[in-house]
């Protein structure tokens, strides 16, 4: 058996007038981790799409074990043993595991088999899947887990993972990587997208990198480091770290009281939150996934209903207002800006049809005069976020639902960094955003807490909150364990209060 | 492995990224042509020459002024429906009951018409009877929008069930208490003076569903009612996430809907009809869908979609008179244009790539 598993000779794939891909050569060996690395737009999951046959090239070539060959479905893919874990799931959710294993497969269904081939896959790589459990009841990452076990099922040699850790936490991509070594030391070959430097370094062999569609190299992990890497895929030099300067005057602007919020089941989410958020800063929010942060923005915002406490914000003139009560709408013409960059982007923050303009009327359509709405302003907006953030679109009517993740993001945040709230609550604000991009949002960020703003963010990456924030706020099971000054504690220190449920309290 | 995968394929499909709207129409007018050369089939076949069949179906349509007039009188309700539709359809909300809210608009005109006509003047009864009209309208609509809004009921279904519960009350008014001479199930026709006046031969609901053009065109692209209902079509959620009511808006829109096809209703009685029977709506709320999925929602293409089905409609049947064809030969025809219309969107939106001739060498 060749060490090659698939080769990729000067591919080039264009979608109308946009050249997605061109002039890309790329080798992908058994028992080795490919990284593919580029920022977003760069072609990387349009290459990949290519060889799980969703996408056919227009020109260049394709082989496998030295024989040219043509992927025109993903039935074909399988068939070559390529297997594709895209960035959304594809399973059905009032389906078990097992069934979604085997859907669309064209062979006789013996579940109690199925149950038994799932469960040998999963003992040989460390997997753990109930087989018999439905989806809905299943995390993130045990989704996940089902499409890799789908197709490994049907036996993928070659297995394509599409920014696996994006909406992984720490823990879960720590088991996910082991999963990978393993398929690795089985003689897997296992090609890898992702944005996050630390974890290329740490987990593959070889780093391929793309940059605005085009094959810049291919290098030996161990031979690089993040600079040299980051260079790469910008293109030119960029320099790693935030500015955290301080602010002089820093006011009360958001008191959180002993904020009580339960779920439909009856479970406290949060439980007798308490913390204050001044203008001039940056308060961090830590904790594991789940710890409460979606429910404390989206109690600050309205949007999900409070049990008992207050919170307050205070307006420039001093005035307290309560928020607890108040409609979303209401909320935010106080004066609460929220920046929460939900999961499904499209699903929660953008109108997919529609083009950046439009978009960023979302927040300002009830502006106009009587019935009509005012385009002009929105539109003023729309070229200045293009313009700052560098999003990659032919116009600002294009719609956004065919731009890169990545893109869709930086046009939600930044309509919603542009209208410079006295309070501005953000959410996982640089996932799946490349390097360049993300530091460009840290940069927005720190800009609008110096123009005066209480900025919340909530991260998934310590060393950002501990460059980034002033002050950390460590969320545990829906209780504070912790307030800590950012400039002085260690990712140790965080770490362990992420885990103590109710740790001591120091306000600042 | 299958000898098939050795090649690419033969013809493999992409989607287009932009088509120019100069493409996009020129596909569309294509695609009419080739339907009229399938068209052509049919009518050989019952042994008419298709070219004269075709010039009679112009000559009938559109040849003689009194002819031309005719045609609008078929595309007025038609091309009114097709209006009332778009801001639900636009929505996501599958109204499928114009038919009803039209039957429901009717039969408010004709309560005017029927208890007030003789005492009052035209130009306070045809104001009343269009009000009238458009208040059951939008009630008609506004039923199911509001059980779509409080309790998700399936709307589809809904609107669908509505047309018959309006075509009923339609039926029973008819042979129960507005019967004419006993036993004739028909309702004597209205005093003249509810009559709407004709302006260039046609009664003048033309100029009234001109107005509602325009106004429909304003109100889904300047409007913040037109924005807030794009963004209910595309996600429910965002548009809570913006701080929209969903519910009062789908309400709203259904309402408005409804209005515009009940203004129809009167439209149709005090134009053309003269009284009200059950069969008012004459399925002009179902071939509405059409025209309004045909013009992408378009107030301004709906002008000509609506013109074509009625020339369409009016020249069949002076095909039938003149050549003899029969009138079901003609539906095929128009079945034939409208299968060719909609399925030319495929084109506009997919293009076809043959396989290459140097990829053909290398497989080989």
């Amino acid at each position: 058996m060749q060490k090659c598993a698939i080769e990729l000779k000067n591919i080039r794939k264009t979608f109308g007038p946009v050249v997605a891909n061109d002039g890309i050569n790329l080798q992908i060996n058994r028992g080795e981790i490919l990284c593919l690395l580029g920022e977003n737009g760069s072609g990387k999951t349009t290459l990949m799409n290519m060889l799980s046959g969703i996408y056919q090239p227009d020109s260049g070539s394709i082989y496998a074990e030295g024989e040219e060959i043509f992927i025109r479905s993903p039935h074909d893919a399988y068939k070559y043993g390529i297997g594709m874990i895209h960035q959304h799931y594809h399973l059905v959710d009032v389906f078990t595991a097992a069934q979604n294993i085997v859907l669309g497969l064209d062979e006789k269904l013996d579940i109690a088999a199925v149950n038994d081939k799932v469960k040998s896959i999963c003992e040989r790589y460390g997997f753990h899947v109930d087989p018999r459990k439905k989806i809905y009841d299943m995390s993130v990452s045990q989704k996940q887990t089902i499409e890799i076990v789908k197709v490994l099922y049907r036996g993928a040699e070659i297995l394509i993972l599409d920014e696996p850790t994006a909406v992984l936490t720490p823990q879960e991509t720590d088991k996910l990587f082991a999963v990978l070594r393993n398929m690795k030391a089985d003689g897997k070959a296992i090609v890898l997208i992702t944005h996050k430097l630390a974890e290329v370094l740490s987990v593959s062999d070889k780093v391929a990198i793309l940059r605005k569609g085009k094959y810049i190299a291919t290098v030996n992990t161990k031979e690089t480091n993040q600079q040299q890497l980051t260079d790469m895929m910008v293109g030119r030099s960029v320099t790693l770290n935030i500015d955290r300067p301080k602010y002089e005057k820093p006011e009360d602007k958001l008191v959180v009281e002993g904020l009580t919020v339960t779920d439909r089941e009856g479970i406290k989410r949060l439980d007798n939150v308490t913390f204050t958020a001044k203008s001039g800063e940056i308060l961090g929010v830590a904790g594991i996934a789940g710890s409460g942060q979606k429910e404390l923005l989206e109690s600050i915002s309205g949007l999900y209903p409070v049990s008992s406490g207050s919170i307050r914000f205070i307006n420039n003139q001093g005035t307290q207002v309560e928020l607890v009560g108040k409609t979303p709408l209401q909320i935010r013409q106080v004066g609460v800006g929220m920046g929460f960059v939900p999961e499904d982007r499209l699903g929660m923050g953008l109108v997919g049809s529609m083009g950046m303009t439009n978009n960023m009327m979302l927040r300002s359509w009830r502006n106009g005069k009587g019935i009509f709405f005012n385009r002009r302003n929105p539109e003023d907006l729309a070229r200045k976020v293009w313009d700052n953030l560098e999003v990659v679109t032919p116009s600002t009517e294009f719609p956004v639902r065919r731009m890169s993740g990545g893109n869709i993001q930086k046009v939600l945040v930044g309509r919603e960094i542009a209208s410079r709230p006295p309070v501005l609550l953000t959410a996982y604000a640089v996932r799946g955003l490349d390097i360049n991009t993300s530091y460009a949002i840290y940069n927005l960020l720190t800009e609008q807490k110096m123009s005066g703003s209480a900025v919340l963010y909530v991260g998934e990456e310590l060393d950002v909150l501990l460059e980034l924030c002033d002050r950390i706020l460590v969320l545990c099971a829906g209780k504070v364990s912790g307030i800590v000054d950012a400039r002085n504690t260690t990712k140790e220190e965080i770490g362990l209060l992420m885990t103590t449920v109710g740790g001591s309290k120091e306000e600042n | 492995m299958a000898e098939t995968t050795k090649k690419t394929p033969f013809v493999r499909l992409a989607k287009r990224e932009l088509t120019s709207p100069a493409k996009a129409w020129g596909i569309r007018a294509l695609s009419i042509l080739i339907a009229l050369i399938i068209g052509s089939i049919p009518i050989m076949l019952v042994g008419v020459n298709p070219v004269s069949a075709y010039g009679v179906i112009v000559q009938g349509s559109l040849g003689k002024s009194i002819y031309l007039q005719q045609t609008i009188k078929i595309a007025i309700p038609l091309l009114g429906c097709a209006l009332a539709i778009a801001p639900c359809f636009k929505m996501r909300f599958w109204n499928i009951g114009a038919e009803g809210q039209l039957t429901a608009g009717a039969i408010g005109a004709s309560a005017i018409a029927f208890y007030f006509g003789k005492s009052l003047p035209s130009a306070v009864s045809l104001p009343l009877m269009l009000i009238i009209a458009a208040l059951f309208g939008g009630l008609w609509g506004l039923i199911p929008g509001f059980f779509k809004a409080k309790y998700n009921t399936n709307e589809t279904l809904f609107t669908l069930m509505m047309n018959y519960i309006a075509i009923g009350i339609a039926a029973w008014l008819q042979g129960g208490p507005w019967e004419g001479r006993p036993g004739t199930q028909i309702i004597d026709t209205f005093d003249a003076k509810t009559f709407l006046p004709k302006v260039f031969g046609v009664h003048a609901g033309w100029i009234i569903v001109l107005v509602i053009v325009v106004f429909m065109h304003i109100y889904m692209t300047k409007t913040k009612h037109g924005y807030e209902v794009a963004v209910i079509g595309d996600s429910e959620n965002t548009a809570r996430y913006a701080g929209m009511n969903v519910g009062k808006i789908m309400m709203r829109t259904m309402f408005l809907s409804g209005a515009i096809a009940g203004i129809v209703g009167f439209v149709v009685i005090s134009g053309a009809n003269h009284t009200l029977t059950k069969g008012v709506a004459a399925g002009v709320g179902f071939t509405a869908i059409t025209v309004s999925w045909l013009s992408h929602l378009n107030s301004y293409v709906m002008i000509a979609i609506s013109l074509l089905l009625a020339i369409i409609s009016k020249g069949s049947s002076t095909l039938n008179q003149r050549l003899g064809v029969p009138a079901s030969v003609a539906e095929i025809v128009s079945g034939i244009l409208l299968f060719c219309m909609l399925s030319c969107e495929f084109f506009i939106n997919y293009k076809l790539i043959f396989r290459s001739k140097e990829s053909k060498e290398v497989s080989e």
